[in-house]
């Protein structure tokens, strides 16, 4: 059968041609596109990689932002309650120093007027003998005038008074 | 792209237009002769020495045919060359020299001065032939998909060149082809470092089956031609194979195929043999399928029109369109199939030639 | 062409058992890719592979009858 036996002439000129258009296409087509293909999808690789890297970043952060947010909690609360704590404490103090000072202005005070009061006391009693000296001079004059009784008093007293 | 398209073209009319009016001449016309669908179905599938573009009758009621004639290449007793006009469309004895050949059936033989061909009983022709090195048919049509593909990528590579963004034009249309190659052929059939030595010409094969497929399929001038389902072109792509296949061949490969580890050593010697014969019946399994495949579609579209003219009915040509047209859209699907399936095999044979792991 | 000759027969057989060969690896194939749809590109990989395979034995026998006919 004509059909199945070969034919030199396109034989040749096939095998010339095919191959010159491997070689030609080689050249100028393909490795200019496989190589831009490649660099693309290696760009896009290279583009989602950073992406990824930059998600896990941020994700990084936030976590660490919470972490930081909960430290300042506790710290915050932990200056709340040492605040708390001191002023309890100033307060206490306040109290305590108050009721001190009031003692002590009462005492002194109690001090102060057990002072005047003895004092008092004291001017009292020197009133009291003044008083009593004067009345018992006019006493004294009106009884001297009669002699008898000059007598027993002076008596009275001199074995009153004792010299020892 | 369009300039080019426009350039292509302009190349092309300017190639054919000085051809076609000397090439126009008129035959006497055969309308009492019995339509074979044989015959014209064979010529449609066959090589030949000059192109056919159109047929027509006359003012005259003559048959026209409108030819481009092709340079014949003789290799005999020197190089002989001139065009296939000569031959008047097989009428003529040309002398060269002192030699004499005609065009029989689209081939060439050596003859005497009256142009004498001897028959056996077979009808085949006894006559020698010259070496024929002609750029026949197949070989113009081989040229200008050439041409389409060389400027289709290099087109491309220039788009690639010059910005890296996303592809767009001619780049969007052909770059998932491309990476189809690249990822669902070579890549799976092969280990990746060593399927980028082999990428170029399995893309090379892919594109270049694939479009001379569709350039088969375009009925009119100047497709129409039957390269692919050409015998000489599949086995030439054939054995282009075979060899990429065996001369990359590693070692483990060439143990496996005289020597199966693994084999009861009895065995060893028959294994071998079927080893050694699969190593031609693969290729040449290639060379047939596509040959035959290409072929059968153009067989079968021909034969439904040919039913108009059997028939001598025009009532029929309705259904045998229809019916052409199904062909031809499973035709479009064949083509594409079929360099795919030629470029999965070629991919498949090598990478179990270079194969390094044993197992 | 005339009338059915051992060539014709031999056409016949060869597509019968091409087709059935081929179904049955398309229906195989095509139960492998509903069992397994996530791998269905590799399924249709060897589907294709088998299929040429038996195709190439058709095509074999075709030209060996063709030849002889």
């Amino acid at each position: 059968m004509g059909f199945l036996t070969p034919d030199p002439g396109l034989v040749f000129w096939s095998a010339i041609t095919f191959g010159l258009l491997v070689f030609i296409l080689k050249r100028y087509a393909w490795k200019p596109i496989l190589h831009a293909v490649k660099s693309r999808e290696e760009t896009i690789e290279y583009a989602l990689a950073a992406a990824e890297k930059a998600k896990a970043e941020v994700e990084d952060i936030k976590a660490t932002k919470v972490a930081i947010m909960n430290e300042a909690k506790v710290e915050r609360e932990a200056l709340i309650k040492q605040a708390r704590e001191l002023k309890q404490t100033m307060l206490q103090d306040a109290k305590n120093k108050a009721q001190e000072e009031a003692d002590k202005i009462i005492t002194t005070a109690r001090l102060q007027i057990k002072r005047e009061k003895d004092e008092a006391i004291l001017q009292l009693k020197e009133k009291v003998a003044e008083f009593s000296v004067d009345i018992a001079g006019k006493l004294l004059e009106e009884e001297l005038k009669a002699s008898d009784k000059q007598q027993a008093i002076i008596d009275k007293y001199l074995h009153e008074v004792n010299f020892n | 792209m369009k300039q080019t398209i426009k350039l292509l073209f302009a190349v092309l009319t300017l190639c054919v237009l000085p051809y076609s009016t000397y090439a126009s001449d008129t035959v006497e016309t055969h309308s009492e002769e019995e339509f074979d669908p044989m015959a014209m179905i064979m010529h449609h599938i066959a090589d030949a020495h000059e192109w056919h573009v159109i047929s027509y009758n006359n003012s005259e009621g003559q048959k026209t045919d409108i030819t481009i004639p092709l340079p014949i290449i003789l290799i005999d007793d020197g190089l002989q060359l001139f065009m296939s006009s000569a031959f008047d469309h097989g009428k003529k004895t040309v002398q060269q020299g002192k030699n004499y050949y005609s065009l029989y059936h689209g081939k060439i033989y050596k003859t005497d001065a009256e142009g004498t061909l001897n028959f056996d009983d077979k009808h085949e022709v006894l006559n020698e032939k010259p070496f024929d090195l002609s750029i026949t048919k197949n070989v113009a049509s081989m040229w200008i998909s050439v041409l389409i593909i060389i400027g289709l990528f290099t087109r491309a590579a220039q788009l690639y060149r010059k910005e890296a963004g996303a592809p767009k034009g001619i780049q969007s249309f052909l770059e998932p082809l491309i990476l189809f190659v690249r990822d669902d052929i070579a890549y799976e059939q092969m280990e990746k470092e060593k399927a980028d030595k082999f990428l170029p010409f399995l893309l090379t094969l892919f594109f270049f089956i694939w479009i001379n497929n569709l350039i088969g399929l375009i009925p009119f001038f100047p497709g129409g031609s039957n390269l692919t389902g050409n015998i000489s072109l599949t086995m030439v792509l054939a054995l282009i194979t075979f060899f990429v296949t065996n001369l990359n061949g590693s070692k483990s490969y060439w143990a496996h195929i005289f020597w199966m580890p693994g084999a009861p050593i009895a065995i060893r010697p028959l294994l071998a043999i079927i080893e050694f014969v699969g190593l031609f019946t693969k290729p040449f399994a290639l060379m047939i399928r596509l040959f035959a495949n290409i072929s059968a579609g153009h067989i079968i579209i021909l034969s439904l029109m040919s039913l108009i003219f059997v028939m001598k009915s025009l009532a029929i040509a309705p259904a045998s369109i229809l019916m052409g047209l199904m062909m031809f859209m499973l035709e479009l699907l064949v083509a594409a199939l079929q360099a795919y399936i030629f470029t999965l095999l070629s991919a498949l044979f090598i990478g179990m030639a270079v194969k390094s792991e044993e197992h | 062409m005339e009338g059915l000759s051992l060539t014709t027969i031999g056409l016949g057989l060869i597509i019968i058992g091409a087709a059935y060969g081929i179904s049955r690896i398309a229906s195989s194939a095509m139960e492998a890719m509903g069992r397994q749809p996530e791998i269905s590109s590799k399924i249709q990989t060897a589907m294709i592979i088998a299929a040429v395979l038996i195709e190439g034995a058709a095509l074999f026998a075709i030209v060996v009858v063709w030849m002889n006919g």
